[in-house]
C-alpha cells in the first residue's frame, strides 16, 4: 500500500468496484478498501436487475446469473394474483445474479484495469488538514496506515459513516428504512422465471415480500417492512417467518441474511471538499422497488470520471465536483428515483382495500412493455382520479 | 439542545448473538454512534439509548436496558 493515491475508493460493493475500475482505465492511481475479509458477503440483497440495465456496465455470465426472469407477479392483499408476462418486450427482462460472484468480478476488473485493492481493511475516520479532507485513516488487521488522496469516493454503503464524518448528514428517517430480512430456501414449488411480489399491510407493512427464483427449486424469499412498523413481536424476522411457514412449510432455509435498505430522497448533495458519495452511502436505491444495483454501478462510474475530469484540471472542491451531483440528479436515474419515491410515498399510505382495486384494474391492461413507469402510466389511464392523488408527480409522467 | 449521553441511566445492549451485521441500525443512528467494523457492531459513547436502531433491527438484536 502506498501513502497516496489520486482516488482512495471506500467499499467494494458494486459502486466502489465501478468508481474504481472507471478511474484505473482512466489512467489515475487508485486504491479500493473493502472492510470485509470477502468481496460479496453477506449478500444483503434480493439480487434482481434489469437486462438491458446491467448491460450498460458488464456483459452477462453465467457464472454469476442464478436465473433468468421472463415476467413478474403481484400479488394483491386479498390473494389475487397480477401477472406480468415480457413477450411483448423481446422476452427481455432481468436476471437474479449471484452477488456473492457479481460482486467479486466487478471488484477483479477494477483490480486488472489496475486498480490496488485491499480487504479486511476499513477506513476509520478521515484526514482533514485546515480543513480539508486530505485522505483516510486505515486500519487492516492490527496494523494503521494513513493514505492521502486528492478525492476519496466514499461506497461505504447503507452503514455508511465516512460522508458523516465529514459533515453530510447521511442518516435515514425511521418510517424509510427498510428492514430487511432474507432466506435463500431450497426445495420450493415456485415459477422459477418469475419475480413474485406480495403486497400488503397484512404481509409487509409499507414495504413488500419477495420471492426472486435463484433455480428450478430455489429462490431469495424476502421482506422488507418500514422501520416505523417494525418493534419486538412484529419485525421482518417475525413477519417472514409466517409467510413461510404457510406457504412454504417443507422448504429448506440455507441461508439467513438481514438489512437495512433505504427508501428515502438521496442526500440533498452528495459531495464535499475531495469527497463524492455514491450507491447506497448516496442513498441512491430506487425508493419504490428497493433496488440498488443499477443505481450504485451509475453513480459509481460517473463519480469516477468526474474525478478524472477534475482531477485533470487540478480542481476538487465542491464546487468543481458538483458536475456528478448535477448530472446524476439530471440522469434517467435521477429522475426514476424523484418520480418512484412520489409513487411509493402514495402506495405506502393505501388500505388494503385500494390496493386490491388499484392490482385489479392493472391487471386488466394490456401492457405493451415491461416497466415500472409504464405500468403507472397505464394505471393513470384508468384511474384519473389518481392524477390528483398524486399531484405534482402526475406532469413529470405524461 | 441534544440530550446529553446516558443521563437517564439507560445504556444499548447489543445480543451479539442475534445479530446479523447488517447495518440497518447504522444508517438511522441520529447521533453517528453505531459503527459496523466487519462482523462486530460497536457502539460509541455519544449514544442517547434513544432506541431508534433498537426498533428497527430486523432481527431484534439491539435493547435498551434501564440500569437500576
Amino acid at each position: 500500500m502506498k501513502s497516496k493515491y489520486e482516488v482512495l475508493v471506500v467499499g467494494g460493493g458494486p459502486a466502489g468496484a465501478l468508481a474504481a475500475r472507471t478511474a484505473a482505465e482512466k489512467g489515475l492511481s487508485v486504491c479500493l478498501v473493502e472492510k470485509r475479509p470477502a468481496i460479496g458477503a453477506p449478500v444483503r440483497c434480493a439480487e434482481g436487475i434489469g437486462k438491458e440495465a446491467l448491460a450498460e456496465f458488464i456483459a452477462p455470465d453465467p457464472c454469476w446469473i442464478s436465473a433468468e426472469m421472463t415476467g413478474a407477479g403481484i400479488i394483491a392483499p386479498d390473494g389475487f394474483e397480477m401477472t406480468l408476462e415480457s413477450s411483448l418486450a423481446g422476452g427481455k427482462v432481468g436476471y437474479i445474479l449471484d452477488r456473492k460472484v457479481f460482486d467479486r468480478e466487478l471488484v477483479w476488473q477494477a483490480a486488472d484495469a489496475g486498480a490496488e485493492v485491499y480487504v479486511k481493511t476499513r477506513a476509520s475516520a478521515p484526514i482533514m488538514h485546515e480543513g480539508r479532507l486530505k485522505g483516510a485513516q486505515l486500519e487492516y488487521c492490527g496494523n494503521s496506515a494513513k493514505v492521502m488522496a486528492d478525492v476519496v469516493i466514499a461506497a461505504d454503503g447503507v452503514e455508511s459513516k465516512f460522508g458523516k464524518w465529514c459533515g453530510i448528514d447521511t442518516t435515514v428517517p425511521v418510517r424509510e428504512i427498510m428492514s430487511s430480512v432474507q432466506y435463500v430456501m431450497t426445495d420450493i414449488d415456485i415459477n422459477p422465471h418469475a419475480t413474485i411480489f406480495y403486497l400488503g399491510n397484512e404481509v409487509a407493512p409499507e414495504g413488500y415480500l419477495w420471492v426472486f427464483p435463484k433455480g428450478k427449486r430455489a429462490a431469495n424469499v424476502g421482506i422488507g417492512i418500514s422501520g416505523r412498523k417494525s418493534g419486538k413481536g412484529h419485525r421482518a424476522k417475525d413477519y417472514l417467518d409466517r409467510f413461510v411457514k404457510q406457504k412454504f412449510p417443507h422448504g429448506k432455509t440455507i441461508e439467513c441474511i438481514v438489512g437495512g435498505v433505504s427508501v428515502c430522497r438521496p442526500l440533498e448533495c452528495t459531495v464535499a471538499d475531495h469527497l463524492m458519495l455514491v450507491g447506497d452511502a448516496a442513498r441512491v436505491v430506487d425508493p419504490l422497488t428497493g433496488g440498488g444495483i443499477y443505481n450504485a454501478m451509475y453513480t459509481g462510474r460517473l463519480a469516477a470520471e468526474v474525478a478524472a475530469d477534475c482531477i485533470a484540471k487540478g480542481d476538487l472542491s465542491k464546487k468543481a465536483l458538483m458536475v456528478y451531483d448535477q448530472e446524476w440528479r439530471a440522469s434517467k436515474m435521477g429522475k426514476s428515483i424523484e418520480r418512484n419515491y412520489h409513487i411509493k410515498e402514495y402506495l405506502i399510505k393505501q388500505p388494503d382495500e385500494k390496493l386490491n382495486a388499484i392490482i385489479h384494474s392493472v391487471s386488466k391492461l394490456d401492457l405493451k412493455e415491461f416497466s415500472t413507469l409504464t405500468l403507472i402510466k397505464e394505471l393513470l389511464k384508468v384511474n384519473p382520479k389518481l392524477l390528483v392523488e398524486l399531484g405534482a408527480l402526475a406532469a413529470s409522467i405524461r | 439542545m441534544k440530550p446529553a449521553p446516558n443521563i437517564f441511566s439507560r445504556m444499548l445492549n447489543v445480543h451479539r448473538d442475534v445479530c446479523g451485521y447488517c447495518g440497518c441500525c447504522v444508517s438511522v443512528c441520529p447521533e453517528g454512534a453505531l459503527e459496523l467494523i466487519d462482523a462486530y457492531l460497536s457502539v460509541e459513547e455519544n449514544c442517547t439509548s434513544c432506541g431508534i436502531c433498537a426498533k428497527v433491527c430486523p432481527l431484534g438484536a439491539l435493547e435498551v436496558v434501564h440500569e437500576k
